[in-house]
């Protein structure tokens, strides 16, 4: 069970080589020695956080596979997992992909692989997952979603619109799941460095996996709905909602 | 969160519980039975993931929630059976509060023998805790003649002390694990009144309060301390000590005497329905202690105060527990054995220096051991003061743990919402006893709550593992 000032026992993490998800599991397992099931495509990606993870004082670490894409297995998927490994304190939906801006414009294949794995993808797991917490009565469902779907931009709008879906798709859940004891928390990083935006020029104030980590930590702590990082991006963003279209489409930024 | 209001018969109801701290609310299905047999039935075969009993939902943690369960609420089996006045005993159905007990019991002369800091409790949480109160010579249960228990094993059955030693032992105390407790006879004392004469006396640090508490305290059959965790230095510790012993008809001024038992209890303001999360900060709480300290006198004599006043000072604020606002509270409750008093005084050093807004602490004196197997009163001191949750909270609450455990105390369960599990076996000697206990009387782990998931209390997570 998660206690009274947020520490959690037992965490799920859909996309078990996140390096978001893993600098936040890396916080939270020593100090309850938490459970930890890392959900990957390639669970073997995942044996050197698990050995990291075991160090740093998790009771057990398992890898297990996972597919966002194979749509047809996740409701098995779901029940297996908690039923081999009980309840969870902590889901956190990390899996994610930010493909190829360029030829998503003109290849339907690479714009579909981005929106099937970050928005259908996540739904269809969603569903089930949220059929099970609800049934344990508690627990904290953390999404990683993006600034990128706040505003969609020019320069990576596949992905920022399937970001967009599935934030908004979040947004609505945390209402329904409002008295159902299952905390769901959105959090909207901005840039952060990690393996998925290697060799990128940074955005403006960029942050670090851990800083991001921090982020939701504390978030959890306090039962947030949602968590932006750096905080001042929630202030960015509410301006750049709101700047017309003439004068965002001039922005360095798009 | 929300709680039980209504007293709809037998209805089962979805509802998110939570404790008094207001903290990790889970959702359970809620049934309000009105008799016994609905209580065999849903204790012998609740579902999947188990049942628990819950009074008025006055454990600070989450001891009476059971995510995603079944939870038995006792609201309605609150009658007074009887009342002997010959052998001055009450047996009482398991939802009766202590309010409603006193307002029964005084006006006849009697009076229980162990009354907590708040009436809102039940018998059968009392039980289920074995509380402790202001007086230092037994815990609630030592004053129980006999209890039914509903078990998933047994059925209803009827327990006494020493007859059934380890069913009853492992039941008061047992946090509700070990079943559900419908009824219980208590013992009680006879009062000529409803009054307490006590002295207050304001002390310098919390060495000096200590001093006069073992001085002082045999005059006395209750005594508590309350202490400014945020006074520094040389102050470090000053309280304000209050004893006192029951009034004699000849204690009371001739006007009150025909009035000397009766009772009125009623909460004087409400706490607002909506407070903002950072009321409680340094600066209000230390006005407050200020103030506080400041009203007590320096040392005031034989004054006559009321039952409710003496015991119950924060039931006269309706919700009290609101002003910590959304985010809740904790409150954390060790004891330390005598000639551990270092630890009472580090304890308040580190909440001093780390600046934590609590409002006074409350220091008391055990000396007896708790007869529950896994009951927490321990001849020593013991220090409870409620925390707002705020980051660094839990490294501070688990670095004051391993304080406790060197030097052989330990937490209380009923106060506690986020122990860690490792300490229980230390903290508790006789752990292992409990387990084995209960698991005669639920070998099926039927009974569940959020606090044995978190802590596996009953080492059912152990064993699986």
């Amino acid at each position: 069970m998660k206690d009274a000032l947020g520490e959690v026992q037992s965490v799920l993490v859909l996309g078990g080589t996140s390096d978001i998800a893993l600098a936040t599991v890396r916080k939270v397992v020593g100090r309850r020695g938490a459970r930890v099931v890392l959900a990957a495509r390639n669970p073997q990606a995942c044996e050197i956080a698990a050995a990291e993870l075991r160090a740093l004082g998790a009771s057990e670490v398992h890898c297990v596979p996972f597919d966002a894409t194979d749509f047809g297995t996740h409701e098995i998927f779901v029940r297996s997992t908690f039923d081999r490994f009980g309840d969870f304190d902590l889901v956190l939906v990390a899996f994610g992909v930010l493909g190829d801006q360029s030829r998503a414009e003109h290849d339907r294949a690479a714009a579909l692989d981005i929106v099937q794995t970050n928005f259908t993808g996540t739904v269809s797991v969603t569903v089930p997952l949220v059929n099970r917490l609800r049934k344990q009565g508690h627990g904290t469902l953390v999404l990683l979603s993006s600034v990128a779907g706040e505003r969609v931009r020019r320069a990576n709008f596949v992905y920022g619109s399937s970001k967009a879906g599935i934030d908004g798709y979040y947004q609505g859940l945390a209402a329904s799941l409002a008295s159902s004891g299952v905390h769901v928390m959105i959090v909207r990083p901005g840039f952060v460095h990690t393996k998925m935006t290697a060799g990128m020029k940074a955005a403006p104030l960029s942050v670090t996996a851990d800083e991001v980590a921090d982020a939701v930590v504390r978030g959890i702590a306090r039962g947030r709905d949602v968590v932006w990082v750096p905080p001042a991006m929630r202030y960015v963003m509410m301006i750049l909602r709101h700047v017309p279209t003439v004068i965002f489409r001039r922005l360095p930024i798009s | 969160m929300a709680d039980l209001e209504n007293r709809d018969s037998g209805a089962a109801q979805a509802r998110l519980l939570s404790g008094w701290g207001r903290t990790s609310p889970t959702l359970a299905t809620v049934h309000l039975p009105e008799d016994l047999e609905h209580i065999v039935s849903r204790v012998t075969a609740p579902s999947t993931r188990g049942v628990i009993a819950r009074g008025l939902g006055r454990s600070y943690g989450d001891a009476a929630q059971n995510a995603g369960g079944d939870v038995v609420s006792l609201r309605n089996l609150d009658s007074v059976l009887a009342v002997d006045v010959d052998k001055g005993t009450v047996t009482v159905e398991s939802g009766v509060s202590l309010d409603r007990l006193l307002r029964t019991l005084l006006p006849l002369g009697w009076f229980p023998m162990v009354i907590p800091g708040t009436s809102h409790v039940t018998v059968g949480g009392a039980i289920a805790s074995d509380i402790h109160g202001k007086f230092r010579h037994g815990s609630f249960a030592n004053y129980v003649d006999r209890m039914r228990v509903v078990t998933p094993a047994g059925g209803a059955r009827m327990l006494v002390p020493d007859a059934d030693a380890n069913a009853f032992w492992a039941t008061s105390g047992g946090m509700g694990l070990t079943g559900v407790i419908t009824e219980a006879t208590l013992q009680l004392q006879p009062v000529e009144t409803s009054r307490i004469v006590c002295d207050t006396e304001r002390t310098t640090d919390v060495d000096d309060c200590m001093a006069r508490m073992l001085d002082g305290d045999h005059d006395y059959r209750y005594s508590v301390a309350w202490i400014d965790c945020l006074a520094t230095g040389g102050r470090l510790g000053r309280a304000v000590l209050t004893r006192g012993n029951h009034a004699t008809l000849d204690d009371l001024p001739t006007n009150d005497r025909s009035a000397a038992r009766a009772y009125e209890p009623r909460a004087l303001i409400g706490s607002p329905p909506w407070v903002p999360n950072r009321l409680v900060n340094v600066l209000s709480v230390r006005a407050f202690n200020e103030m506080w300290f400041r009203k007590a006198p320096r040392t005031r004599q034989r004054h006559v105060e009321g039952i409710k006043p003496f015991f119950f000072p924060l039931d006269q604020v309706r919700d009290w527990n609101r002003i910590y606002g959304s985010r809740g509270f904790v409150q954390y409750q060790f004891v330390v054995p005598f000639g551990e008093e270092q630890v009472i005084r580090r304890a308040l050093e580190q909440f001093s220096a780390a600046r934590i807004p609590t409002f006074l602490a409350v220091l008391k004196r055990f000396e007896h051991d708790s007869r529950s197997m896994i009951g927490f009163p321990m001849p020593g001191w013991t220090l409870a003061l409620d925390i707002p949750t705020a980051p660094g909270i839990a490294e501070l609450l688990d670095r004051l743990d391993e304080l406790v455990v060197a030097a052989g105390g330990r937490v209380y369960l009923t106060k506690d919402a986020r122990l860690r599990p490792e300490l229980l076996q230390a903290m508790y000697p006789r752990l292992d006893d409990w387990r084995a206990t209960r698991a005669t009387l639920d070998p099926g782990n039927l009974m569940r709550s959020d606090m044995d998931r978190r802590l596996d209390l009953s080492g059912v997570r152990q064993q699986r593992a």
